[in-house]
């Protein structure tokens, strides 16, 4: 592997003591320097990096990983003096006071937080246009969405700038993002990494993961952000694993599912056909894929709508001009103060969404919204449970199409919506998923989804460790040949 | 025409834990404001919330003492509403699945015995403080925030204002024994909502309801229904209609004031909480609970009553603050007869706390000092007359009542080796007097009583002194 | 089936103003969704429980120990206005909940 913008090859000359954590740092702000201004995928850089790396060479303790490795961390995950705004004009210079659990453990890590990375306003969409404050350009293809909302994260590990970085993912926000800039994005089970620290969009669906340039890389950063959160009653106390522990084993035997609903009605039949060639590739790796049905997978994007925006209406009424962010100007009551702080200071999906949780959960719709979608909730969580007594693993497309235009969707709310289609099940069942690249279609990238059992992170590991031996997609990564 | 008054009341309590109910910071008063809160009681982006065992199991534990249901299954609810004192705009509470269900108080008016039922208890969150000033602004103080609370909402079984206050009373009797609030309505730790109703008598429908706000004492809560329920009565009968509103009651003028009109239900948009897990409630917690239970106020005044021969008012009276009944058994633990103990503390206790607004733990008094002095009387060792000044030393100052009488020399002679001789030698002084007694002149034995007082200094025992002087008597 | 004066009555209930213009904007758009989401009527829930979490636990709760480092000075850093160590909103005119 050519590639040295990966954790592990950084990781081995800060050992071998051929370069250092400041040396590091130095590049990846001379490869931001360089890009980003095309790109524009940093929000804010992070003025203490310089210190961090100086402290991490001080100590030269480069045992663990991810010591010296600079990281960028998506805008929507709090940092301790560091700006944080969610993309949103009403978070604009807010400075949090403390940081995301996630944050402090890759601080312990020794890990160098370059600075905060580009979303959809509060993670709110599938384009990062939802930014309030700029358009991040897919990797690619400068014309071209970089998906979202951890658009700023894909685009920025995709382009080279960092290795690795951190995203968040509701309805497919780290997956689609990975799929649409061809990088990998794991989304770990709901409950396998604190939530402490990031804001929240829909509380039960939110997840903290990884987006990054190889399967190795992912894993290595699961295993320091992963783990019991005393902070987040909502985490799991089962044992974290080496997520690395089933990286580099055969796949021979393993029994994956390809759910025929995955590659219906609205996906791209080119995209398709490269789904349908991993499957072969499995096979010849010795794994059997076989056809399965996920019946209720059509109702998962109304049945999301529905409890996402529900759950943000709530979760963003906290914004209301008083205690901290955006508050409009010459108000005199305390109605001005909410209403235009809110009004000017959200964007116009946020309302939207914010309009949508409001009435689904208002007086007299309650049951035949927000009841009647958590139902239908079980209905696609047990789908998957069905499947998973004969299956290890699900596989299917990340995105019906590749990134679309920068301008097509997002008029149309509807159509930008139904771009989740495939990623947006898991989070209502809260399994672990990764995006991976497989092939491209007209150029651009083409995602592979593999779904695992909860908190079975490690198989989707392997097999996709498995896949990414088989090919050699990392190497014609836009930033990858240096 | 006649009407029919329905009254339900909505009391909230805060429970007596040492930090807030999602948050850990501590559960304080007085200190300056915001000092007692984090980015959780401030709703900063990205914070969460966590369950306070504690204050859990002091709903149940209330929930038990109000015989209430407890529910095994439950989970926390989101209330959504914006106001500067409500950081989050929503409130955590139990909407769906209360802490309990179907309680009841029994309660006492005119002599008779009436059940109200308590249609649920929850367990939620106190909001902040606002502060409103002149200068255009107001001012938010969110120290309280957090602060754990329970809502305890009757059913409409209430049918006048004299059975609202005794309601009023014994909940906060009960509660008050349980241990997990101080419910005091001067301090805001229990607060009271009420609704009120007037219907013609026998009418199939209840009347529109006004709801009373900011009420500070049980007195007020019972004249502002008062008023309200003539207030109805009155629109009623000159053909009016009551509108769903808002009042309060406004002390001076002793009326209610509008506050608000209601325009429909408010629409808080409830929702299952999702950033909590759900409790699920067992037996075995249940039992824990109930197991640390302390004897409610009826049980320890018939046991009062039934071992202890006070007398049922008197029971009533020493059960009506925990502190005093505490205080009491104590005291009768220490030893003191349990009749003297109580008069003791209905009357000089009593009084001497009313005069000085004070209350037991304000005082140096301790059960085993009153325990003490009762003994030194009851066994002859002082008399009731020093009693009095015994009684103010230990209530002011923390003194051994037997080592300061035996200090201050005032205890009684009651040795009769030490008397005898004394009236021994009186008696050889006085044979006019033994004289006088013979031929049936009482008076007599008060002039050898004063005599032997005289020679003792008034120290001996005038019970003692009384049995020899007359056993003396007769052998002369 | 979503009308004008019900978006109106749910942007009041968030604490959101929108010009006419936007009002039917939203309108429009909000009835797109509603209608993408009654394909959920189709599916029979009868006697299906609702997820509102994905991950079953129960009883996560912990001990009544009080604790707070933080300091005062830090909460007020983004306070927009403040009095001391009070927060300041103008006035409150309209009567809410309380």
């Amino acid at each position: 592997m050519a590639d040295k913008l990966t954790i592990t090859a950084m990781h081995a000359a800060l050992a071998a003591k051929q370069t250092s954590a400041q040396a590091l740092l130095a590049a990846a702000n001379a490869r931001i320097e360089a890009k980003d201004g095309k790109l524009q995928a940093f929000l804010t850089l992070n003025p203490q990096a310089q210190a961090q790396a100086e402290a991490v060479d001080q100590a030269g303790d480069f045992s663990q990983p991810l010591a010296g490795v600079p990281v960028a961390v998506k805008d929507n995950i709090v940092t301790k003096g560091l700006t944080t705004t969610a993309a949103s004009k009403i978070l604009e210079h807010f400075e949090p006071i403390y940081d995301a659990t996630v944050v402090e453990k890759l601080n312990a890590a020794g890990a160098v937080t370059v600075g905060k990375v580009n979303l959809d306003e509060f993670a709110m969409g599938s384009s990062t246009e939802n930014s309030a404050f700029k358009v991040t350009k897919n990797a690619w293809d400068d014309s071209r969405v970089p998906g979202g909302s951890s658009g700023g994260s894909a685009a920025a590990v995709a382009a080279g700038e960092v290795p690795v970085a951190l995203g968040t993912d509701t309805g497919g926000s780290i997956r689609q993002p990975a799929a649409f800039n061809g990088v990998i994005g794991i989304k770990p089970t709901y409950g396998r990494v604190s939530r402490w620290g990031v804001i929240a969009f829909a509380s039960s669906l939110d997840q903290v993961g990884v987006l990054s340039r190889t399967v190795t890389d992912a894993a290595l950063t699961l295993n320091v952000i992963a783990g019991h959160d005393d902070k987040d009653a909502t985490t799991s106390p089962e044992p974290v694993p080496d997520f690395t522990a089933k990286i580099g084993k055969s796949i021979a035997g393993m029994k994956i599912a390809l759910p025929a609903e995955y590659l219906g009605e609205g996906v791209d039949p080119q995209v398709a056909a490269r789904i349908q060639a991993a499957a072969d590739q499995f096979r010849a790796l010795g794994a059997t894929v076989e056809t399965v049905s996920l019946p209720h997978t059509k109702y998962a994007v109304p049945a999301y709508y529905i409890i996402a925006s529900s759950e943000a209406s709530s979760n963003l009424q906290r914004f209301d001009g008083i205690r901290y962010g955006f508050r409009a100007q010459d108000v005199k009551n305390l109605t001005d103060v909410y209403v235009r702080s809110r009004s000017e200071g959200f964007g116009p999906e946020v309302k939207r969404r914010i309009m949508l949780g409001t009435f689904s959960l208002s007086a007299g719709f309650y049951d035949a919204y927000f009841k009647k979608a958590a139902q239908v909730r079980t209905l696609i969580t047990r789908d998957f449970e069905k499947v998973f007594e004969d299956y290890d693993l699900i596989m299917g497309p990340t995105t019906p199409t590749v990134a679309f235009k920068i301008g097509d969707k997002v008029t149309d709310p509807l159509t930008m919506y139904m771009n989740d289609i495939l990623t947006i099940p898991v989070n209502l069942a809260g399994l672990p998923a990764a995006s991976i690249p497989a092939g491209f279609v007209s150029d651009m990238p083409v995602g592979l989804q593999l779904i695992g059992k909860p908190f079975e992170e490690t198989t989707i590991f392997q097999a996709a460790d498995a896949f990414e031996a088989a090919n050699d997609y990392l190497a014609q990564l836009p930033g990858g040949a240096e | 025409m006649n009407f029919e008054t329905t009254i339900g009341l909505e009391v909230h309590v805060e429970l007596k834990t040492k930090s807030k109910m999602y948050s850990p910071t501590p559960v304080s008063y007085g200190a300056a404001p915001n000092t007692q809160t984090n980015v959780i009681d401030w709703g900063f982006p990205g914070v969460l919330p966590s369950i306070n065992k504690g204050a859990y199991s002091y709903g149940i534990m209330v929930a038990l003492a109000l015989h209430a249901d407890i529910t095994r299954d439950t989970h926390f609810d989101r209330k959504n509403y914006f106001y500067p004192d409500n950081p989050k705009a929503y409130q955590i509470t139990q909407s769906e699945t209360p802490l309990a269900t179907n309680g009841y108080i029994e309660i006492e008016v005119d002599g008779k015995k009436k059940r109200i039922g308590i249609h649920e208890l929850h367990v939620e969150e106190d909001a902040g403080k606002n502060q409103h000033e002149d200068d255009g602004y107001s001012y938010v103080d969110l120290n309280r925030q957090g602060t754990p609370l329970i809502e305890i909402v009757s059913e409409p079984d209430i049918a006048s204002p004299e059975e609202a206050y005794q309601y009023l009373e014994q909940l906060r009797q009960i509660v008050q024994f349980t241990g997990a609030s101080d419910v005091k309505m001067e301090e805001g730790s229990m607060r009271v909502d009420t609704n009120l109703s007037v219907a013609p008598i026998g009418s199939a429908k209840y009347g529109t309801k006004t709801e009373i706000k900011n009420l500070n004492s049980f007195v007020h809560v019972r004249d502002g229904l008062a008023y309200e329920q003539k207030r109805q009565a009155q629109l009623l009968m000159a053909g009016g209609t009551v509108r769903q509103e808002t009042r309060r009651w406004d002390v001076d003028k002793k009326e209610t004031i509008l506050m608000r009109v209601k325009e429909g239900a408010d629409d808080y948009r409830y929702f299952p909480e999702p950033d909590l897990p759900p409790v699920h409630v067992s037996q075995a917690w249940i039992d824990e609970v109930a197991a640390t239970l302390p004897e409610p106020p009826a049980r320890r005044r018939a046991r009062y009553v039934d071992d202890w021969k006070i007398p049922a008012y008197d029971a009533g009276v020493l059960t009506n603050t925990l502190e005093m009944s505490d205080f009491f058994e104590a005291t009768v633990a220490e030893g003191a007869d349990p009749k003297l103990a109580s008069n003791w503390l209905m009357g000089e206790v009593s009084g001497y706390l009313n005069a000085e607004h004070a209350e037991l733990k304000d005082v140096a008094l301790t059960p085993a000092h009153l325990a003490e002095m009762i003994k030194l009387i009851a066994d002859g060792t002082i008399s009731s007359k020093i009693a009095k000044k015994v009684f103010k030393e230990i209530i002011v100052n923390d003194t051994d009542p037997k080592a300061w009488v035996e200090a201050k020399g005032m205890v009684q002679l009651s040795d009769p080796a030490k008397l005898t001789p004394i009236i021994d030698a009186v008696l050889d002084a006085n044979q006019q007097s033994i004289d006088d007694f013979h031929s049936g002149k009482d008076r007599a034995v008060g002039f050898l009583v004063g005599k032997i007082m005289q020679e003792t200094h008034g120290k001996a025992n005038p019970k003692v002194v009384n049995q020899i002087l007359m056993s003396e008597l007769s052998k002369r | 089936m979503i009308t004008k004066e019900s978006v109106a009555h749910v942007a009041e209930l968030s604490r959101l103003s929108f010009s006419d213009a936007e009002l039917t904007q939203y309108t429009a758009q909000l009835g797109e969704i509603l209608n993408m989401v009654e394909q959920l009527e189709e599916v029979d829930t009868t006697g299906v429980p609702a997820t509102t979490q994905s991950i079953h636990l129960h009883n996560v709760m912990r001990e009544d120990v009080p604790h707070n480092d933080t300091k005062v000075e830090d909460l007020f850093k983004n306070v927009p206005t403040a009095k001391g160590t009070l927060i300041q909103v103008p006035a409150i005119i309209d009567k809410e909940e309380d």
